[in-house]
Order: C-alpha cells, then sequence, then structure tokens
C-alpha cells in the first residue's frame, strides 16, 4: 500500500495558486524528495500532508486517511520536523524528548532516541546551549520519538555547514534502515541526489520532471566536451561522445596541440534542473 | 488524565527552570504587597483599607495570571513554533491549553496563599472568612480571564510586543477596578469607567466575600457580569487565535 497518495492537488492563497495540480505516490518505506527554488510551493504541500492546511481541491491520503479529517491515532503514525521551529531554551535535551515522548502510547526510548540523533553527550544540557545543528538534530529526534511510520522534514539542512549536513544526511540514511517513509523537501539538488529513493521537480506549484535521480539525468540529450586552447575555452556537444573525443584526440595528436583542461562530462542533475526551472520561469513571464 | 498530568507536570517545569520570570511572576504582586500595604493603613467604609488591599490584590492576580500570563506564554510559543509542531502530536489542543492555564492557576494558587499570609503577619490583615466561596469565585473569574487572554493573545502580533501590550491592559484595568487598594479617592468619571471593566466586578465579588463574609451566591450577579465577558472573550478566542507564527 502507498504511505502517501496525492491526486489533483490545488491551494490557493487569493489569487495566487501556489500548488496548481500536483499529483503523486510514496511507496512505504521509500525517502521522497521535493525539491524546488524557494516558493515552489514544497512547504505548502508537505503541510497539506501534515494536516496543517486545507486543500483548495484534490484527494490526499497518507496512511490510509485523509489529513484534514485525521485523528490523535494517526498522528502516533506520523512525525514532522518544520522548516522553522524553536524549543523551550531552559529544558535539557533528554527533558525536551521526554516531554514528547509522554504525547504517544508507544514511545520509543528516550536515551536511544539522545543516542540516534547523536545527542548523547548533550543529553543533560540546556537546549539553549545547543548550537544551531544540535538544534536541529533535537526536532529530528521530536519527530522520531513517537516511533512513527511516516517523517517529514521540510528543509532539514538548511543553513548548515557542509559538515553537519554530511551528519544530517547520515542520519536519515540510517532512518532509511529503520523501515521509515521519509518525504523531505529542499531546494539543495545534492541532498536530494544523495538521499531520495524519487524526486519530484517542483516548479510554480506544478511538478515539472518526477523520477529516480538518475532518471531525470538520463532522458537528457548530450554529452559535453571541453578543454582550453591557446587561452580560449571551447566546447562540443554531441550524443556520440566516443566517436567525437576520438576524433578531437587523433587530430591532436596528429598536429602535435595540446587539449588543455580537456574534460568530458555527462549533463548533470544540476544542468536538468536549472533548465527545468529556467524553462518554467520563462514560460510564467510569456503566459 | 494522565496525559493532561503529562503535561501539567512539564508546564510547571518549564515555569519554574526559566528562574528570573518565576521569580518576577511570583514575587511582584507581594512585593506591591508589600509596599501598598504601608499607605493604606486606614478604614474604608467600616473595614481595613489592607483588607481591601488583600482582595484587590487577589483580583489582580487573576487577571495577571489567567489573562496576562496565559496571553503572553501562548503568543510566546506561537511564536517560537512550539504551539504549531505540539499541533502535529497526538496531544489534544485543549489538553494542552487546559495544562497551560492550570500551570498558571498552580502558581497563582500559591501565590495567593503567600499575599494572605504576608498581610496577615506584617500588616495584621484578617483571615478569609470563607475560603471555599473565594476558591469558587476565584474558578469562575480564572476561567473568564482566561477565555479573554487566549481572545488577546489572538490580537498580539509579535512575541516581543506580548508583554507591552498585556501592560498595557492589565495595569490600568487593576488601577481602575481598585486592585492596588481601595478606590476610595478615585474621581467619579475613573469610578464609572471602572464600571466597565470586568476586573471591577471580580474585585467586588471578592471583596463582598472577603470582608462581609458573604457566600459566593451572594456574588452572582457581579460574577455573571465577569462571566459575560469570559463569554466574549471566548468568541474574540475563536475568532482571532491561531496556532501558527504570524511573523514567519
Amino acid at each position: 500500500m502507498n504511505a502517501v497518495s496525492v491526486r489533483d492537488l490545488v491551494k490557493r492563497y487569493g489569487e495566487h495558486e501556489a500548488v496548481a495540480g500536483v499529483s503523486f505516490e510514496i511507496g512505504s518505506g521509500e525517502v521522497f524528495g521535493l525539491l524546488g527554488p524557494n516558493g515552489a510551493g514544497k512547504t505548502t504541500t508537505v503541510e497539506i500532508l501534515e494536516g496543517y492546511r486545507r486543500r483548495d481541491g484534490g484527494d490526499v491520503e497518507v496512511l490510509g486517511a485523509d489529513p484534514e479529517r485525521a485523528g490523535t491515532a494517526w498522528r502516533e503514525q506520523i512525525g514532522v520536523v518544520l522548516q522553522q521551529s524553536q524549543m523551550w531554551p531552559n529544558l535539557t535535551v533528554r527533558e525536551t524528548l521526554a516531554m514528547f515522548a509522554g504525547y504517544y502510547t508507544e514511545p520509543r526510548d528516550v536515551d536511544e532516541v539522545v543516542e540516534l540523533v547523536g545527542l548523547a553527550e548533550k543529553s543533560g544540557e540546556r537546549v539553549k546551549t545547543l548550537s544551531g545543528g544540535q538544534k536541529r538534530r533535537l526536532d529530528l529526534g521530536l519527530a522520531l520519538v513517537g516511533d512513527p511510520q511516516l517523517v517529514f522534514l521540510d528543509e532539514p539542512t538548511t543553513g548548515f555547514d557542509p559538515q553537519a549536513r554530511r551528519a544530517a544526511w547520515e542520519m536519515v540514511r540510517s532512518l532509511r534502515t529503520l523501515g521509515k517513509t521519509i518525504v523531505l523537501t529542499t531546494h539543495y539538488l545534492d541532498e536530494a541526489q544523495e538521499l531520495a529513493d524519487r524526486v519530484a521537480v517542483l516548479v510554480a506549484g506544478r511538478i515539472v520532471r518526477i523520477g529516480r535521480p538518475s532518471e531525470l539525468t538520463g532522458g537528457a540529450r548530450t554529452t559535453e566536451i571541453r578543454w582550453r586552447e591557446n587561452g580560449e575555452q571551447r566546447t562540443i556537444e554531441t550524443d556520440d561522445p566516443t566517436r567525437a573525443l576520438h576524433e578531437l584526440t587523433t587530430r591532436a595528436l596528429a598536429d602535435g596541440r595540446r587539449l588543455d583542461e580537456l574534460e568530458v562530462r555527462r549533463a548533470s542533475l544540476e544542468d536538468v534542473y536549472l533548465e527545468l526551472v529556467q524553462d518554467q520561469d520563462l514560460q510564467g513571464e510569456t503566459a | 488524565m494522565k496525559l493532561f498530568l503529562h503535561q501539567l507536570r512539564n508546564e510547571q517545569l518549564i515555569f519554574w527552570r526559566s528562574r528570573e520570570a518565576a521569580v518576577f511572576v511570583f514575587f511582584f504582586p507581594i512585593m506591591l504587597l508589600l509596599l501598598l500595604g504601608a499607605v493604606y493603613d486606614g478604614d474604608y467604609r467600616g473595614h481595613p483599607e489592607i483588607d481591601y488591599l488583600v482582595a484587590g490584590l487577589l483580583g489582580y492576580g487573576t487577571a495577571n495570571t489567567a489573562f496576562g500570563g496565559l496571553a503572553i506564554l501562548l503568543v510566546v510559543r506561537r511564536e517560537m513554533g512550539i504551539l504549531k509542531r505540539i499541533r502535529s502530536t497526538p496531544l489534544p489542543s485543549s489538553y494542552y491549553l487546559a495544562s497551560a492555564l492550570v500551570s498558571m492557576l498552580l502558581v497563582f494558587a500559591l501565590q495567593a496563599v503567600a499575599i494572605v499570609v504576608v498581610a496577615k503577619v506584617v500588616y495584621g490583615a484578617s483571615w478569609p472568612p470563607r475560603p471555599f466561596s473565594l476558591v469558587a469565585a476565584s474558578a469562575v473569574g480564572a476561567a473568564a480571564f482566561a477565555a479573554m487572554g487566549v481572545g488577546l493573545a489572538g490580537l498580539i502580533r509579535s512575541a516581543e510586543g506580548a508583554s507591552a501590550v498585556v501592560n498595557v491592559v492589565v495595569l490600568p484595568m487593576a488601577f481602575l477596578s481598585g486592585g492596588f487598594g481601595p478606590p476610595s479617592r478615585y474621581p467619579k468619571l475613573m469610578q464609572d469607567v471602572a464600571e466597565l471593566l470586568p476586573l471591577k466586578h471580580f474585585i467586588d465579588a471578592i471583596t463582598g466575600i472577603l470582608l462581609d463574609s458573604e457566600p459566593v451566591t451572594g456574588q452572582g450577579w457581579a460574577l455573571l457580569v465577569v462571566a459575560a465577558w469570559g463569554v466574549a472573550g471566548l468568541l474574540l478566542a475563536v475568532r482571532a487565535f491561531t496556532w501558527e507564527p504570524r511573523e514567519a
């Protein structure tokens, strides 16, 4: 059974359609990434799935229930990391987790959660002494303490330094091994690529591409061969890189030329993504 | 019930753990009693002024905790995103609000005992003659002021503004209503304005019980006015209160 299924979802704020007919399904145990620039409708979509917002159209089912009408039994099964939230500065990490654990009928062991999110050394410290990354890990711990089936992570690493991001990624991977279904929003492409089984690219309230990270680039047209010659940047785009490269290097050797900084690269997800976002923006302007 | 007690225990932990705030909230009315008690040492309408002061401070304390304190607590937590975060847990919203309120009232109950004892020991005030009636009237007042507090929280936009707005509302209201001593020398206009305020009627009820040994049932009219304000607060709360931060 699918953990999440969304069909023709629409959400309007006044005249503006923040989500303009989005459909997707998320399988049980899957890590699903919602990728897009700021203002694309990622958070709105996720907050509808979490039951925070009412939709204006379409059907939504999360763990077999409509989030608008779901009750406490349903909330036992979901864990939420909001894009922004703070906790009481004067409680300790352990106390904060114990408070939340008390809301659930079958919570995880608090010390186990402390361990899981890597805050064992900070367990007895007050929340106000934590760094930004540690606070975010506490948020994650609070989302996990009820032992949910489905976890929502809304931009879990925004504002992190590279090291903290790597650590957060490790944690998400460990969640996957626990068998959790994870819905992740991010505007970082590499994050979606690293973590998600499938990615939906959301631009201006619409899904413009959906699939495995490798599939998103797979259909992409060409391979690029770049090099530098006489201080000048040269580029060939080709569908047949073996032949093109062979011809290029054969001629260069015959002429005794050097091909400085020779590079062969396939269009990356980033190229595809930027292209998608740009296309959509252009359409938006002409519409 | 277990869930409610769990949350109540945590609310108490949160309150007392923030030591500066706890000490300020707890000792401020007692400080007022010590200062004002030195001024009000005469008689008014056949009763010692200090007894009026005790009744007034108990009324002020109820408004200050159930109305002002609850409003500030809710606005600050709303803007921190805590209310929104709690909404996604299985803890029902009603339990959350109720435990926050009851936690505040526990603090106030302690404070009320301290006020009565300090007034007795330092200024020779009387013991409350009808403790049950006093508690019953306080419960009506606390519920009404709490509803108004939730409504007020809906009108306050930012966490920074919360305590300023609350003080601008609560302090003049308490002064006009006789919260800081009997309004014996108040001009007629101020007394007329006070008639419009819920706290005036609440303090009247407390005064009747405390000074004239009337049972709570003898204060039906005054408490009805307070309750009507509570209903208005509730209607405002339903319209204006939100769980999500305003300044995101």
